[in-house]
């Protein structure tokens, strides 16, 4: 009673604006009561027996194997249907705290390797491609691990990386046979047939993941003192945010055609990803070099004065305090690109605002825009507002040791 | 590369490799190459695509004629005219859409931004659900169903909703009548931009007044009457033409007036709806983080909270708010872009025509950066002018 | 090929870097591939749809069956990429696909500064309009102010733009790249007009009206605009694989005029007529010559049929479209369809 009176009754004006908006609340719920539960038609075989009734359910309920999964063959759609679990049960687990250690590592890797396995069917894995992936996760890891490694560790990694550099100079001058690893448990399909949610998925996800340590990498360029590394990456960050997304989608399906060698084609998907992928790290750059900012002067002072080299310096001190801080603002990108995946559509992606579209097209079933759209929009909703609820539960979390 | 330490003397027997200064030049050339070498990698693949596809290049296409006709132009348009005027047309829509955008999401968004903090829970309630609403649908979306409903749920032309035979609604846009085009309307616009001169010439004076004598000088109103003043004298001393042009059905469509296209309408209003939920949101943050000290002087002072709101609390958030607001005004802008996707013949869409009828993707693709990057540049600038201007003065 | 090798080692491109039709001869990698990839259309009923299952149909999509049948005997070995008007010619010229079955206007401008080849006439089509019947319009000279739905970035943008002009008529013109869309804001009474070829007006009439309209309440006017000759593309260069294209469409009208079809092709087989045993392979030589095998004819029209059998079933009566043949009746019967010999 008490807080009726002082939330909604505290004074005259109060009042009338509580009554009023009383009043237009109930009436707009008993409206959208009717029409999407009490007249709505749940199943019907075809639009025109929606006509004169309210909301046609019976739309979403034909369609909705189309908008979830595209055109991917219709047997077998359990495919994507995993794939989208193995992504949401990876981006769950990464989301507790607990997990923020090396099983990272582990989740995304079988998270990765069940998604697309499950999208493609099979993958195939050329030698060279095995010898660049050992050259990559050698040197990385004998990089990264420099500093905390044990010798042997270090020398393992160095091994790995050895074995790529040998392998690919072996294949290069033909000493070695070709090989394919071939992991086929499925028919294959490509990504042509992809689409709806799982493309949005993977198109967010992914397209983040990549754009990450380029973004780590363009912040730090930012912030260096190098006057053309600077320079170079502060043109690249401000030309990439002064241009929409779409220029972008538009250079990646017309033009970059014309800047490959003549013959070599790139899968329509790959080109949006890199397109994302390349927005991305620009808006990501932008996040951490925020992140970068709010370290104290002293930090960076006395890892100098320790006489750690600008890479220890880096990845010891400065990058595991700032990126700390601007996981929450890096969340709220992330879902700003989960909705933003969605003007893929533009250059003939099939993701899940494109299928949803799609199914409008149907003329059997034609003209009732509002209950597609309102689906599609609760299906965005749901995900866009449980991150961000996770970001904002994040930030108290991440700041309660520095609160005093 | 701490480049920091560096230079003082006794560093100078570093050995080449280890000595910073080296080491960072060396660096940066081996970066600069590789991007170099990537450049020249894609530019000699272009050329040689160009050359082997026989596709033109340069800007000679600029002059040719168009060919193609526009929905809705705000200068005078035929496909008679050049792929450069049809570009300019595009570009002048897309200023159109962003600008009005930008003000009405400004307006909209301070309002929920405002309202979000009421003490009236209900309604305090009722814009977080906006602000949540909107902000986690894509934009796309919106404008998918504003474009979708406004033509399947308004009536044809022939049926068009009227209202006393002056506005006419239907699914070709709202038609309304405008004074009919005459000579004196440049000059009423020169009347009106010198009395907006005026206006900020007397505010300025009365400000000054008012700091050197404490006479308050009702410069809002004064400077009002000379906004709206000058341009009436001079449409009176024109011999106050007041012939309209009114919307009449003929044919298929309305003739006469002036249209708003379901195109722009349920563009504008995506726009709007979804970036005022983010500026509401950079609202509220800018005056909660004020000091509660504020508002409660305020109040001590005995002023209404509508008061308190207008003259304490939202020019110092105002300084909070600028910044973060600059890159909504740039999201505006670049997300007027999907316009493409329901049809509203802004930048991007005149270009993409072109770039099919001429088969010149670079050279037009270049033409959409270039464009939004200046107009991105060109708000930046401004509201960094404006964040400098509003800054906290310290003594 | 050296900055081919380097370019793909770049990244993980090699990853997703899939089947892609290396320059050079465009039939070997065809044939080293298994299959032949398709551009058709994103979904003009009749000319090229995909069913629910995938499945695609179509007088394009025939095409493409026809070209499989003569090189690999089998009509199914066919990828197909469903493309924009806005990607097509850069999927082809790129090597996206092998071939454009994409209802595309052969034009000076695109034989040449695109790097093209077009083959054979598939389908003779023209630029019409298509208006609700309740307009009560009987003629395109009606149309002065007008709102015209119509697809960016085409020859019919510009064929619309010139008829008006000459026309000394006025339109407004709303235009959105996907052909679905446009053909939703057409439906829900946006424009007056949608203007494409006649056979996209037919194919939409048939099968895009939304209900509980029918095709009854919307007419296609009698003035055709424009001439649009619709063929298959290649790349311009293997020459080998363009005559394979162009004789594939030139066997299935050669078929028809000797009056073998799908039904009748294996009781022709022991035909004495000693063209129908040419074009049968009965008589070997042909197919040969074409660097195909013999019996390419008897594939095409075994699994595909003769082009009448297609056009029936994919656009004339036997379909919903309802087309008449018109032009594309054979030479014979008063149309423009004239196939080179088989000889």
């Amino acid at each position: 009673m008490g807080w009726l009176r002082q939330n909604l009754f505290s004074s005259w004006g109060n009042g009338i604006t509580t009554v009023v908006l009383l009043l237009a609340i109930a009436w707009l719920l008993s409206w959208f009561v009717d029409w999407a539960v009490l007249t709505a038609v749940w199943t019907a075989p075809s639009g025109q027996d929606c006509r004169g009734h309210g909301a046609c359910w019976a739309l979403i309920h034909e369609k909705y194997r189309y908008i979830f999964f595209g055109s991917f063959p219709y047997e077998q759609h359990w495919r994507p249907l995993f794939a989208v679990l193995a992504m949401l049960a990876m981006l769950i687990l990464s989301a507790d705290r607990r997990m923020w250690n090396k099983r990272l590592l582990w989740i995304w890797s079988i998270g990765s390797a069940t998604t697309f396995l499950l999208m493609f069917g099979q993958i195939n894995i050329s030698s060279s491609l095995i010898f660049f992936l050992a050259l990559v996760i050698g040197a990385g890891g004998a990089v990264l691990r420099a500093t905390v490694g044990s010798p042997i560790e270090i020398n393992a990694w160095r091994a790995l990386a050895g074995i790529g550099v040998a392998g690919l100079a072996l294949r290069l001058v033909g000493l070695f046979p070709a090989f394919t690893l071939s992991i086929a448990p499925f028919s294959y399909v490509e990504t042509s047939l992809w689409g709806g949610l799982p493309v949005t998925m993977i198109l967010a996800t992914y397209g983040l993941l990549f754009a990450f340590p380029l973004g780590i990498l363009l912040a730090l360029g930012r912030r260096s003192n190098l006057p053309l590394i600077k320079s170079l990456c502060v043109g690249f960050i401000e030309l990439i945010r002064g241009v929409p997304l779409i220029s972008l989608l538009i250079m990646a399906s017309v033009m970059l055609p014309l800047f490959l060698p003549s013959g070599m084609t790139i899968d329509k998907f790959l080109r949006a990803l890199v397109a994302v992928i390349l927005f991305a790290s620009a808006y990501i750059a932008e996040v951490i070099r925020g992140g970068l900012q709010s370290l104290p002067k002293g930090q960076f002072e006395a890892a100098d004065a320790m006489g750690l080299t600008y890479f220890q310096k880096t990845t010891l001190v400065i990058l595991p305090q700032a990126l700390r801080v601007v996981i929450p603002p890096l969340i709220n990108t992330f879902i700003g690109f989960f909705k933003d995946t969605s003007l893929v559509l533009i250059i003939g992606i099939f993701d899940f605002l494109n299928t949803a579209n799609q199914a409008l097209v149907d003329p059997k079933w034609a003209g009732f825009p509002g209950e597609i759209y309102l689906f599609a929009a609760f299906v965005y909703f749901c995900f866009c507002f449980s991150m961000s609820r996770y970001s904002k539960y994040l930030e108290t979390e991440l700041n309660k040791g520095t609160r005093r | 590369m701490a480049v920091e330490s560096i230079g003082s003397p006794q560093h100078a027997k570093i050995a080449p490799w280890n000595d910073p200064v080296i080491r960072g030049w060396v660096f940066q050339a081996v970066v600069v190459g590789l991007v170099g070498f990537l450049a020249w990698f894609l530019v000699t693949n272009t050329v040689e695509n160009l050359a082997r596809q026989k596709i033109a290049s340069g800007y000679a296409y600029l002059s040719h004629e168009a060919g193609f006709e526009i929905g809705d132009s705000m200068i005078s348009y035929s496909p008679a005219n050049t792929y450069a005027r049809a570009i300019l047309v595009g570009m002048l829509n897309t200023l159109k859409v962003a600008g009005l955008g930008i003000i009405f999401a400004t307006i909209l968004g301070t309002l929920i931004g405002v309202g979000r903090l009421s003490p009236n829970w209900l309604l305090a309630k009722i814009c977080e659900g906006y602000v949540e609403a909107f902000r986690n649908v894509p934009l796309l979306l919106w404008l998918f169903l504003f474009y979708k409903m406004i033509s399947e749920a308004f009536p044809g032309p022939r049926q068009a909703l009227n209202v006393l035979n002056a506005l006419f609604l239907s699914n070709r846009g709202l038609y309304f009548p405008v004074p009919a085009a005459d000579p004196i309307h440049p000059w009423m616009g020169l009347g009106l931009l010198a009395g907006i001169a005026g206006a900020v010439v007397l505010h300025r004076w009365g400000k000054q007044r008012q700091a050197a004598t404490g006479k308050p000088f009702p410069s809002i109103w004064a400077g009002a009457a000379l906004i709206v003043g000058l341009p009436i004298l001079i449409w009176l001393a024109g011999g106050a033409p007041h012939h309209m042009s009114w919307p009449e059905l003929k044919g298929f469509n309305f003739v006469g007036g002036t249209v708003i296209q379901p195109e722009f309408t349920a563009l504008l209003l995506g726009l709007v709806l979804y970036t005022s939920a983010f500026i509401a949101e950079i609202v509220r943050s800018g005056i909660l983080a004020l000091n509660k000290g504020q508002s409660e002087a305020a109040a001590a002072l005995g002023l209404s909270r509508a008061q308190a709101m207008r003259l304490v609390l939202l020019p110092q958030a105002l300084r909070l708010i600028v910044p973060p607001m600059t890159s909504q005004y740039l999201n505006i802008t670049k997300n007027s872009s999907l316009a493409i996707a329901i049809g509203y013949p802004d930048l991007v869409a005149s270009v993409n025509v072109t770039i099919n009828q001429t088969g010149q993707a670079i050279e037009n693709v270049l033409i959409i950066m270039v464009a939004y990057l200046s107009v991105s540049l060109s708000i930046s600038a401004f509201m960094n002018w404006y964040n400098k201007r509003i800054a906290l003065r310290e003594r | 090929m050296h900055k081919a090798s380097v370019a793909a080692a770049v990244g993980a491109v090699a990853l997703f870097a899939s089947g892609s039709a290396w320059a050079g001869k465009d039939l070997d990698s065809i044939k080293a591939r298994g299959n032949l990839i398709c551009g058709v259309p994103t979904g003009i009923a009749g000319f090229a749809s995909a069913d629910s299952q995938g499945k695609w149909t179509g007088l394009d999509v025939d095409v493409c069956r026809a070209v499989s049948a003569a090189i690999f005997g089998d009509s199914e070995k066919v990828k197909y990429v469903p493309l924009t008007s806005q990607q097509r010619f850069t999927a082809l010229q790129s090597g996206e696909v092998d071939i454009l079955s994409n209802n595309t206007t052969a034009t000076l401008q695109r034989d040449t500064a695109l790097g093209l080849d077009f083959t054979a006439i598939t389908y003779y089509d023209g630029q019409g309009f298509l208006v609700p019947k309740k307009l009560g319009v009987k003629s395109a000279k009606e149309l002065n102010g007008a709102t015209v739905c119509v697809a960016p970035g085409t020859t019919t943008e510009l064929n619309l733009a010139d008829y008006f002009r000459a026309n000394k008529m006025t339109f407004k013109p709303v235009v959105i790249e996907k052909v679905e869309e446009i053909r939703a804001a057409f439906f829900s009474g946006r424009c007056d007009v949608y203007t494409t070829d006649s056979s996209g007006l037919y194919a939409t009439r048939a099968a895009n009206v939304p209900a509980p309209a029918t095709a009854d309440d919307y007419v296609v006017l009698p003035e055709i605009i424009s001439k649009e000759p619709l063929a298959p593309a290649v790349r311009h260069g293997d020459q080998q694989f363009a005559d394979i294209v162009r004789w594939t469409q030139y066997a299935m009208l050669e078929a028809e005029e000797y009056g073998i079809s799908s039904k009748t092709v294996d009781d022709m087989l022991k035909s004495d007529n000693p063209t129908i045993k040419r074009i049968l392979g009965v008589t070997p030589g042909m197919g040969k010559a074409l660097g195909v095998e013999d019996k390419w004819v008897y594939n095409i029209v075994k699994q595909v049929g003769n082009y009448g059998e297609s056009f029936e079933r994919n656009v004339g009566m036997g379909s919903v479209l309802k087309i008449d043949r018109g032009l594309n009746k054979l030479w014979t019967q008063g149309g423009l369809q004239y196939a080179e010999p088989i000889r």
